[in-house]
């Protein structure tokens, strides 16, 4: 047949396909007859035919047989509009906090914590919430790339089994693995087991932020590596030196839960904790404090010794360069609360004061009590610093052939003494997994996507060692993207099994459980395997003499983990580049904290640029004075002036790790020098004082004994009917919605701020509309000090709307786009809104964001798919704020009209609220008197911020309730 | 000074005047001027097609400084229509007839005054092709504007003020355009003025019935002299912002527009009298006693800062009293003063019969006060909002060059369509000084 085909009738009989030719036979019966017609109409169509099949069919490609599959059969479970739960875990820095991911569609929209998880209890910190944006971050990794070609996945296969046969000839000399923290069982089996093919080959371990100086610490005190558990439900008595357990660390959600309890005044608690806080630099632990006194890096060790004097753990005499009635304070109380009471030392303190706090600990007989001392979590508790510096070492030598780097950057957080960018190099060969594209990426031969947490599966082990298991929540966005434990597979040589099954085949083998499936089921639906937590391990500490330090002259720099982007990790994260810093408000960059004394002697002010020295390397970096300081030292948080990355990563603040040594990990002695250049540093608050005004009340425990209104006296409400308008003009019949905010349990770790970001499709607005004070956020979390800069009182208070029931903005709007609905709520109608902002001018409380330019504007299809339907997204000029997220409201509604029935205690909460560790936000229905937010709200501790104005606001807040010991000074 | 004769015939009036718009080559000022205007005027058109590309964001507004130059342009330029109104009506109703000569130019510079005030709250809204919405058209969802927000109340002032004055001086232009009609030997004016003099054929009939229509519209004016200033002023009393929230406003702000307007009288009639050698007819007495009306409302104005500053003591209010703490001496203070100083300090220099007599400096003082009058808007708007009730939301504010580009434009379009006016129109009333040539002679 195709020697006869000189005209033809369609592609597919030009193609000469068999379908076509069985069609045309069927067509065509051998009698028919046939049209003729002249010559010219055949040649046009010759002509136009062979111009479209050299055209069409040169061009195409076979698409590959697709079935869509129409709707009629859910799949099980799944309502459209309805969405779904799935307990996972989300790392921080390799270890686990359970999550519970909320799916619509398919499609992961919101973290919230698991509640049966150790180290969430349904509580989350900012990372967590920030999970959903980094998956659909426009800028991840997407393609495998070899020497910066896109490639595929079976190319990088191919190369890998010819060089890893070529170095198993040498028994794997020269196959280097750098991995962060791995706390997955899996992996570290795996990991094991390529260790096992490949004798030569090394495992080593980065972390920037790591427990280096805490397990050296233990070492000291116990001989043996060990890791800190604490109970702060437990502890009556809480000293930190420098530990920011309330601030950072993969356990933070815990703690602050924990320590939370302990402050539930208007629950009725009355054995309040109390907490003493020694530290050079602010944080949220300190914050917290009921004693604070800012330290010296130095003077911080010998408050640690002087306190380890006082309760006899060691016995030297001290020069006194500390504040003595802190020492004497915390010593008393300490020994008043033996058994009950915490010593804790921060993870960037080093190992003498860790030994020194474990000593304490045992001597208070506290072990056992309030802190659990369990084996090292992580699959490699090598020391961080010496794995790394031996790879270098290594590198150096000439002896890598393999480099592979399983997640991490340390091209840009090692060591600036290490040059591990430049001696990576060295490797013959290096290969990148990550999720994104960073310094090491691009230092790399090779980079490999890596599915991310949200994509994957995979196991991982909380701070005190219970695993979980990882599962997807959505197929990986891009094909080729692997898993670590693919990836090593692909390196033992398997053919690669999913990770799925490669997790299973773990835990099948570990045979925890009887029946696996039903087992593996549980341990999957819950998030957390029941009874993996590590178990305490005895240890005897042993007596210690302080090694006499010399204390630094001059100016000392600190090296902490930024509250909003930690390491760097985060840096690419929009949500949380825009997240104000709990203590400086700072967004978008870090800036060199120093004391308003130091910086007058000085002469430094905000926005300064100054040049720092140590060692023969500089930094540039802005000044920026926050009370609280320790006096000559300053502080950059790490993470910043990323290079590579996505837009959002580069391009901000200043880069501290050029200053950090291998040998001064915490801190560095440094120079300071003006270079007459200012830099715009952008805050989100602008004034720190109250200015005498009662927006935030704050009183100790024993003015509240002496006085159980002293809360409520602090300002007065005007009587209901004191108004030009109907009192009654919005009865809310059914439901009176309404929310309490504790101020006594509030941390200030702002995990409310972008909970409700990711919640309500609140558009990040860049650092230039910031600076023009344009950020769109519904909650913010303001902070105030009080009392002296060298060492204020520092108070936290979180802003969402208030819900007037008298709302001065309803009254101004002149199109009626902000109302109250039939429950009080104070609504925003979008549609509605022409954009006068006046309802933003006569707002007390500034809650209310406008969108002056199109803030959603231009957001790719994949930032798409992580909005939540739920909520409009708003176009500009329309005016928008807090709604109680009122989509979770009405879905409740509609469920309980649905069951016939009210809206039950507790089913509604707002994303603020489910967020927070603290559980310091209260929701409830006003008019159901059995409500926990009626009780709270019939305490004496709770007050309307500016009720005075008479706008009876349905949020209110409970006063902050400090325990100071009442004889102690201050 | 010495003091120009008035010209004494009929003749004499109508032809000086009739002159300007039929004969006179304009003078090179005209030509100079209105360029400038012009190229304002294409500024202006610039700037407003950016903001409808890009949104109200390209303005320095932000929380908590929502409203900013858009609404201080509005107050200032709707106060600046006051003395127009006054001028014409009031003093009407009132029998001073001095007016005469500067009325119909202080009408066409209400009219354009209000044209410039009335796009600033249609540009500042957010979505302003949604403007319509503050009227209470039927609708099919049966939604009206929210009638308690003192921003539907400005939509019926404003618009009623513009109706208003834009048929008083329709009504006083009808006998002047009949004679240029007549007058002119363009066949092309002949129509134009024909059709706006609606017939006018001077009989005794057509003069009572205008008259009667005239007085009538004055009376229906000049409570509006009272009221518009007075609605826009609930702008911000009805507000809760320290600053805003008071009881004052009203005729405070009744008494500041008068005095700006008539600060703008005098900063557009001395140089116009120069310009087209109108001394004659815009006498000495007509500058003398615009400034002393001016040297009078300042010192309306004054108590009103005065008050302001004594009930923000004792209320007892501890808001009120920050706010004007911190205007004295906050980071706006340096506004606060130069406010002070143009509004209160330098006008005093009004109390000597040399200076008024003196034009150019006069022409400076009028000047001066008007930017006065713009900070002290600046002043109210800005500084109340930038440090209200929660100290964590304060925040500062500064006008962006989109800001300046809009104001500069609104004053360009201002100065051009009077350019026009004068150019097209009898910039005074040939009927009127006709009447009071008659009633001197009686």
């Amino acid at each position: 047949m195709k020697a006869r085909l000189d005209h033809w009738r369609s592609l597919e009989e030009y193609a000469d396909s068999p379908e076509c030719r069985e069609w045309l036979e069927r067509e065509f019966a051998p009698m028919a007859s046939e049209w003729e017609d002249a010559v010219s109409r055949r040649r046009f169509l010759k002509l136009m035919g062979a111009s479209l099949a050299l055209a069409g069919l040169g061009a195409c490609t076979r698409q590959p047989l697709e079935k869509i599959v129409p709707y009629v059969t859910q799949p099980v479970g799944m309502v459209p509009g309805e969405p779904l739960h799935f307990a996972t875990s989300l790392t921080l820095g390799g270890f686990a906090r359970g999550a519970l991911i909320e799916s619509r569609e398919g499609r992961p929209v919101k973290v919230e914590g698991n509640p049966a998880h150790p180290a969430s209890l349904g509580g989350t910190d900012v990372f967590m919430q920030a999970a959903t944006l980094d998956l659909y971050d426009p800028g991840r990794a997407k393609t495998v790339t070899h020497a910066g070609a896109i490639v595929t996945w079976n190319d990088f296969r191919t190369a890998l089994a010819g060089e890893l046969a070529r170095l198993a000839n040498q028994g794997g000399a020269g196959i280097r693995v750098l991995t962060g923290n791995v706390t997955s069982p899996t992996l570290g089996a795996q990991m094991r087991a390529l260790l096992a093919k490949y004798p030569g080959a090394k495992w080593h371990v980065w972390e920037p932020l790591n427990r280096d100086a805490a397990r050296a610490g233990a070492e000291l005190a116990f001989g043996v590596p060990l890791d800190v558990v604490c109970d702060f439900e437990k502890a009556d008595l809480v000293v930190s030196l420098d530990a920011d357990f309330l601030g950072t660390g993969p356990a933070q959600p815990r703690y602050v839960r924990d320590f939370a309890k302990r402050r539930r005044v208007a629950e009725g608690v009355e054995n309040l904790n109390r907490l003493y806080v020694a530290e050079p630099t602010p944080s949220i632990t300190g914050a917290r404090a009921d004693h604070r006194i800012p330290t010296a890096p130095g003077v911080l060790s010998q408050i640690a010794e002087a306190l380890g004097t006082e309760l006899g753990v060691i016995s030297k005499q001290l020069d006194a360069a500390y504040d003595s009635a802190f020492v004497t304070a915390a010593a008393a109380d300490l020994l008043a609360h033996r058994g009950r009471s915490l010593v804790l030392a921060g993870e960037s303190q080093p190992a003498h004061i860790h030994a020194f706090a474990h000593q304490m600990n045992a001597a208070l007989g506290n072990v056992g009590e309030t802190v659990r001392l369990i084996a090292p979590v992580d699959e490699n508790p090598v020391n961080r610093t010496a794995s790394l510096r031996e790879l270098v070492g290594d590198l150096e030598s000439g002896k890598v052939e393999l480099l592979v780097v399983l997640g991490g950057n340390p091209a840009f957080d090692a060591p600036a003494d290490f040059a591990f960018a430049e001696k990576m190099l060295r490797a013959k060969t290096c290969v990148f997994l990550g999720t994104h594209p960073n310094e090491t990426a691009a230092a790399c031969d090779w980079q490999i996507p890596a599915a991310h947490e949200l994509e994957s599966w995979s196991d991982a082990r909380a701070f005190d060692g219970t695993a979980g298991i990882v599962q997807p929540l959505i197929e990986p966005l891009y094909t080729g993207a692997v898993t670590p434990h693919e990836f090593i597979a692909a390196m033992l040589g398997e053919a690669v099994p999913s990770s799925y099954e490669i997790v299973r085949d773990f835990w099948r083998e570990q045979k925890v459980w009887e029946d696996f499936e039903a087992g593996w089921e549980k341990a999957v639906r819950g998030g957390a395997i029941a009874d993996t937590a590590f178990a305490s391990k005895p240890a005897e500490a042993r007596t210690i003499t302080p090694e006499t330090k010399a204390t630094p002259k001059g100016l000392t720099l600190l090296f902490r983990a930024d509250p909003t982007i930690h390491d760097g990790t985060f840096s690419g994260s929009t949500w949380l580049q825009e997240l104000p810093k709990p203590l400086t408000k700072l967004v978008w960059d870090n800036a060199v904290l120093i004391s308003p004394r130091t910086a007058a002697r000085l002469g430094l002010t905000t926005n300064d640029l100054v040049e720092l020295t140590n060692a023969a390397r500089q930094v540039v970096a802005a000044i920026f004075l926050i009370p609280g300081q320790a006096d000559d030292t300053l502080t950059l948080h790490l993470g910043y002036g990323r290079r590579i990355g996505n837009a959002t990563a580069t391009g901000h603040g200043f880069d501290a790790y050029p200053l950090r040594m291998s040998t001064a990990m915490d801190s560095t002695e440094v120079t300071l020098r003006k270079t007459g250049e200012t830099y715009p540093l952008i805050t989100t608050q602008q004034h720190f004082g109250l200015e005498g005004r009662n927006l935030l009340r704050v009183a100790t425990l024993s003015e509240l004994r002496d006085k159980p209104t002293v809360i409520q006296d602090m300002g007065k409400i005007p009587a209901p009917d004191e108004t030009l308008y109907n009192p009654h003009e919005f009865p809310s019949k059914h439901y009176a919605w309404a929310l309490t905010i504790d101020l006594s349990t509030c941390v200030g770790c702002n995990a409310c701020v972008v909970a409700c970001q990711s919640e309500n499709n609140i558009p990040v607005v860049g650092k230039e509309e910031v600076q023009r004070g344009r950020e769109m956020h519904w909650i913010r979390v303001d902070t105030y000090f009080a009392g002296v800069p060298e060492n204020p009182g520092t108070h936290f208070q979180p802003v969402p709307c208030m819900h007037c029931e008298n709302a001065p903005c309803e009254v101004v709007c002149p199109v009626a786009a902000t109302l109250h609905d039939s429950d009080g709520l104070n609504v925003q109608v979008y549609n509605r809104c022409v954009g006068t902002r006046y309802c933003s001018n006569n707002c007390p409380y500034k809650v209310r964001r406008f969108n002056f330019l199109e803030y959603n504007g231009g957001i790719s299809p994949v930032e798409k798919l992580g909005k939540n339907p739920e909520v409009s997204v708003r176009s500009r000029g329309v005016m928008e704020k807090c709604s109680y997220c009122i989509q979770r409201i009405e879905s409740a509604r509609t469920t309980a009209a649905i069951e016939e029935r009210r809206v039950r205690d507790g089913e509604i909460t707002p994303a603020c609220a489910q967020a927070c560790p603290a559980e310091a936000i209260t929701f409830g229905d006003l008019n159901d008197s059995t409500s926990r937010v009626v009780k709270l709200k019939a305490t004496k501790l709770n007050y309307g911020m500016l009720a005075e104005l008479n706008t009876r606001p349905r949020t209110t807040y409970l006063g902050r309730i400090t325990n100071p010991q009442p004889e102690a000074r201050a | 000074m010495t003091q120009k004769r008035k010209p004494e015939t009929y003749e004499a009036i109508t032809a000086k005047v009739s002159d300007i718009v039929l004969q006179q080559k304009q003078p090179r000022g005209w030509i100079l001027g209105f360029a400038v205007a012009f190229l304002l005027v294409m500024v202006l058109i610039f700037s407003i097609a950016y903001l409808f590309l890009r949104g109200v964001g390209i303005w320095g507004i932000n929380v908590p400084v929502a409203w900013g130059f858009a609404i201080v342009n509005f107050v200032w330029w709707i106060g600046i229509g006051h003395a127009g109104t006054l001028i014409s009506a009031f003093l009407l109703l009132m029998h001073q007839e001095w007016r005469t000569s500067i009325n119909r130019f202080a009408e066409a510079m209400t009219l354009f005054a209000v044209a410039c005030a009335g796009l600033f709250p249609l540009l500042h809204l957010g979505r302003p092709w949604l403007f319509y919405w503050l009227f209470p058209y039927p609708d099919t969802m049966g939604v009206w504007p929210q009638f308690r927000s003192p921003l539907v109340w400005d939509v019926f002032a404003v618009s009623t003020y513009f109706i208003i004055s834009l048929a008083f001086w329709y009504a006083g232009l009808i006998p002047d355009l009949a004679t240029l009609r007549d007058r002119t030997k363009n066949r092309w004016q002949q129509v134009v003025f024909g059709i706006g003099a609606l017939g006018w054929r001077g009989s005794a009939s057509h003069w009572a019935r205008h008259q009667k229509a005239y007085m009538l519209l004055a009376g229906l004016a000049t409570p509006l002299v009272v009221s518009v200033h007075s609605v826009v002023s609930l702008d911000f009393a009805v507000g809760i912002v320290p600053g805003w929230h008071s009881t004052i406003f009203p005729p405070y702000f009744v008494a500041g527009a008068i005095y700006s307007g008539f600060a703008m009288v005098l900063t557009l009639l001395i140089p116009l009298r120069r310009l087209y050698g109108l001394e004659r007819m815009i006498t000495f007495t007509h500058i003398n006693n615009s400034a002393k009306i001016m040297l009078a409302t300042g010192w309306i104005v004054a108590y009103g800062y005065i008050i302001e500053a004594f009930m923000s003591w004792f209320s007892g209010n501890r808001y009120d009293a920050f706010m004007m703490a911190n205007r004295a001496t906050g980071l706006y203070a340096t506004t606060f003063w130069m406010l002070i100083t143009c509004n209160l300090i330098l006008p005093q220099a009004l109390w000597s019969s040399r200076v008024r007599a003196n034009m150019p400096l006069l022409w400076v003082i009028a000047i001066i006060v008007n930017i006065g009058m713009w900070l002290e808007r600046y002043v109210i708007v800005v500084t109340s909002l930038s440090r209200d009730f929660t100290p964590s939301a304060w925040g500062m504010y500064g006008g962006t060059k989109w800001d300046y580009a809009t104001f500069w434009g609104t004053v360009g379009l201002f100065a051009a369509l009077l350019f026009l006016f004068m150019r097209l129109l009898p910039a005074i009333s040939m009927s009127e000084m006709r009447a009071d040539l008659e009633k001197e002679k009686r």
